[in-house]
């Protein structure tokens, strides 16, 4: 099936072409990190985690949230979501990726990586978090290729699959949740440890991921014949909502706590975030835009007018999208840091190398999703062509 | 089969290209006779012999040097004592290096003919002062 | 006859005795002398022993702008100096007392405590949160305290750096070769990408030494010793003192104890 990812027309060549510069320019930049040390980057002796991790951190909660397909079409029997599952599967395996690459480019000596594997240590949870991202890969690369495979040869996908589709559901719960369990063990840090930080990490993804793969079948919907349907997206934008709202509540919660309180070490934090510390004030903006683009995305998704309208949607998926990428992927880990155990404040920027290097991984991500989608798009057109049709396309088709 | 004049002259250069390292070096003579590690015995006045009998040390130095590393690192058994009964402190730099300071034409002859290059020990570990 | 026998039999004795003399010490590592065959060596037993590092502030205090011990260990253990704060790695540093404590003052706090400079360092936790979070296993916790790092397994992923409540470990953000002044060829350095700490001096306890901060402490403040031993130095110095420890709230033991 491979074969045909490799044909398209002049805009799939050129956006193909664009990823592989980018992906280009960020291998050579990652060259220069490895020749240099990880100094090239924005971090120090006070804030050792920041971008690469944060966008690990961010990608696992989009890989997690292709369980809001699967989970109501092979639990509730949700037929609408039929046609979407392998969508969101496809951007779970290209998610787990990007986060594997993530981590690999933030680690001080990635050529010693399978110490991780020669050396198993049960009681860490970096350990655990390398093996429940690798068994999620597995099962999503499986899973997606063999329904794609049944797809192609017009047949219901065999029977074992299902006891594995219904696997990866608690599986992509526990990725989010191991990833949340990283951070919120830590005593040395108390912006991390709390016990909201894994329902947290989930309601965001499965805000955020949902979100995207609305924007995905309107983008599929623009560029291909293949349009997802009303009430799929409807559906979806409805998980998006109520997602969205316990997100934004437990961030309020968290709020209440540390400002109620008034436990200084609790305090500082969010301080930091909101107000700046100590002069501090570089994620000041960058939090005040997260929690406005919040509010506005709730507004246009709680309102069932605006929510139904497509136009209106897609400006609330971006904003949530957005919003989030803000919270989890600036804010929560360099916020872990700050302050230091003596109480300094050291803040973090990335450079110009992190930046590049990140589009390369992100560029990675991008291509095999596009790749995945080429895929299957054509082996739904060639096999099931009156599957997702846009209605003006089918008329036109049929006269 | 389709394009067999294609396929064939493929699987040809794909053979010569797989099979280089082995004709490569006598072809163009240019890997020559595999060079001995010169010991200078002067820097061993009262040792006469290595840790380990020299055949054991030409085949599997690095074995031992990782046996010798979790030792230290990881069991803190500091002491080594050799099939005669000899002690020494197992340490690279301290050591080994002590009898066989002459890093370059001892370590490095071989490594750069094997392509070994540098192993990344001297990373880390200090390399000693030579005076050839 | 030019020399008596008083005489000679004291010439003879005393060059026997310098010559033992000579023998004898060049058992002892780090001699010159390469000429000595190693006597049996006996490794310095760990057994049972728990070790501590009691530190006491005010006699500290009285050495205004010394730092023998931070130089004594940054020379013995080749830790660079990068001149800036992103890149800096520090074994052994002065926090002021307010920073160092941060729950254990208040407003009236005596200014020349507040302010006072006082040594921070790995406490060697007797739970080490880092130790708990090590992916690879490349930090862990000996049985006589010394909380370990394996330089050569390390793969740099920071997260015991993460787990540290005491800001104890330092990262290699580039090569360190470079900003090594004097080399100590008897240690190695690190290289880029892995994390670093206090050892304990772990190599000097091996030959029954004691840490090099705690040795070059010319106003008698670092005080190293056996917790297991109730008539050891350390011992005696917490029965009769008030101690206090770095964070003890957050459950992960420290063993250096600071006298107030």
């Amino acid at each position: 099936m491979l074969e045909k990812a490799l044909v398209g027309d002049k805009r799939y060549y050129g956006w193909m072409a664009f990823l592989l510069v980018v992906i280009g320019v960020g291998f050579l930049f990652y060259l220069k990190q490895l020749g240099y040390g990880l100094g090239v980057t924005g971090l120090s002796r006070d804030v050792t985690w920041g971008f690469y991790i944060a966008q690990f951190t961010f990608l696992v909660g989009v890989a997690a949230s292709a369980v809001m397909v699967v989970l109501p079409y092979y639990l509730h029997n949700f037929k609408a979501f039929g046609k979407l599952t392998i969508l969101g599967e496809f951007v779970a395996v290209s998610s787990v990726i990007m986060c594997m690459l993530f981590i690999f480019v933030d680690m001080g000596q990635p050529f010693r990586i399978l110490n991780t594997i020669l050396h198993p240590t049960p009681n860490s949870l970096m350990f655990f978090d390398m093996l429940v991202l690798g068994g999620y890969l597995f099962l999503n690369a499986l899973i997606s290729r063999v329904t794609l495979d049944a797809e192609r040869k017009e047949i219901a996908p065999p029977k074992w699959i299902k006891p594995i589709i219904i696997i990866s559901i608690p599986w992509a719960i526990s990725i989010h949740t191991v990833t949340a369990f990283l951070y919120s063990g830590l005593a040395a840090r108390s912006f991390w440890m709390t016990a909201v930080l894994a329902p947290r990490f989930l309601a965001s993804a499965f805000a955020s991921g949902p979100a995207l793969l609305i924007l995905i079948c309107f983008l599929i919907r623009k560029f291909t014949r293949f349009d997802a349907g009303r009430e799929p997206i409807r559906k979806l934008s409805i998980i998006v909502t109520y997602a969205m709202c316990v997100n934004v509540f437990l961030i309020l919660m968290e709020l209440f706590t540390a400002f109620y309180s008034n436990i200084p070490e609790h305090m500082h934090h969010f301080e930091y975030l909101f107000v700046g510390l100590e002069g501090h004030t570089t994620l000041v903006p960058w939090m005040w835009a997260s929690s406005i683009l919040a509010i506005v995305s709730l507004i246009f998704l709680l309102v069932p007018k605006f929510r139904n309208n497509e136009k209106i949607l897609i400006i609330a998926c971006i904003t949530v999208f957005v919003s989030i990428w803000i919270d989890k992927g600036l804010g929560m880990v360099v916020t872990g840091f700050v302050p230091s155990p003596f109480g300094a404040v050291t803040e973090y920027w990335p450079t110009w190398t992190e930046f590049f290097i990140s589009m390369g991984v992100y560029a990675l991500g991008a291509f095999l999703v596009t790749v995945f989608y080429k895929i299957t798009l054509s082996v739904r057109e060639e096999h099931a062509p009156d599957m997702d049709v846009k209605p003006e396309v089918a008329s036109a088709e049929s006269n | 089969m389709y394009d067999t004049g294609k396929i064939i002259i493929g699987i040809i250069i794909f053979l010569v290209l797989f099979t280089s390292p082995f004709w490569y070096g006598p072809a163009t003579g240019s890997s020559g006779d595999m060079p001995d590690p010169i010991i200078h015995t002067k820097d061993m006045p009262g040792k006469d012999a290595c840790v380990m009998p020299g055949e054991y040390m030409r085949a599997s130095h690095m074995d031992l040097l990782n046996t010798w590393r979790n030792d230290v690192v990881r069991d803190g058994h500091r002491i080594y004592t050799d099939p005669d009964g000899k002690k020494y402190y197992r340490s690279l730099s301290n050591t080994c290096m002590d009898c066989h300071p002459n890093k370059s034409t001892f370590c490095d002859r071989c490594h750069d003919y094997m392509g070994v290059g540098q192993p990344d020990c001297w990373d880390c570990h200090v390399e000693p002062k030579e005076d050839i | 006859m030019g020399v008596d026998r008083r005489k000679f039999l004291t010439i003879a004795g005393l060059t026997t005795l310098t010559a033992l003399g000579k023998k004898a010490s060049s058992v002892l590592p780090g001699n010159e002398d390469s000429s000595a065959v190693f006597d049996p060596m006996q490794p310095v037993s760990t057994e049972g022993k728990r070790y501590a590092l009691v530190i006491d502030i005010r006699k500290c205090l009285k050495g205004e702008g010394c730092h023998d011990c931070i130089d004594a260990c940054h020379l013995t253990h080749n830790v660079p100096d990068f001149g800036n704060p992103k890149d800096e790695i520090k074994w052994i540093w002065k926090e002021h007392y307010e920073e160092a404590f941060p729950k254990q003052e208040h407003p009236f706090t005596d200014k020349g405590l507040k302010e006072a400079p006082v040594l921070v360092l790995c406490n060697h936790c007797d739970n080490p949160p880092c130790v708990r979070v090590c992916p690879t296993q490349s930090t862990w916790k000996r049985d006589d305290g010394v909380v370990m790092m394996d330089m050569h397994r390390c793969i740099g992923c920071r997260y015991c750096v993460a787990a540290c409540p005491y800001g104890s470990r330092s990262f290699n953000w580039r090569d360190p070769r470079p900003f090594i002044k004097d080399v100590n060829a008897e240690y190695p350095t690190r290289t880029r990408g892995v994390v670093e700490k206090c050892n304990l001096c772990a190599e000097r306890l091996a030959v029954g030494k004691i840490p090099a901060c705690v040795e070059a402490c010319k106003h008698g403040a670092l005080f190293f010793g056996d917790l297991e031993d109730p008539e050891s130095e350390v011992r005696e110095l917490l029965g009769s003192r008030y101690a206090i420890r770095r964070k003890p709230d957050l459950g992960t033991s420290p063993q250096v104890y600071y006298l107030v």
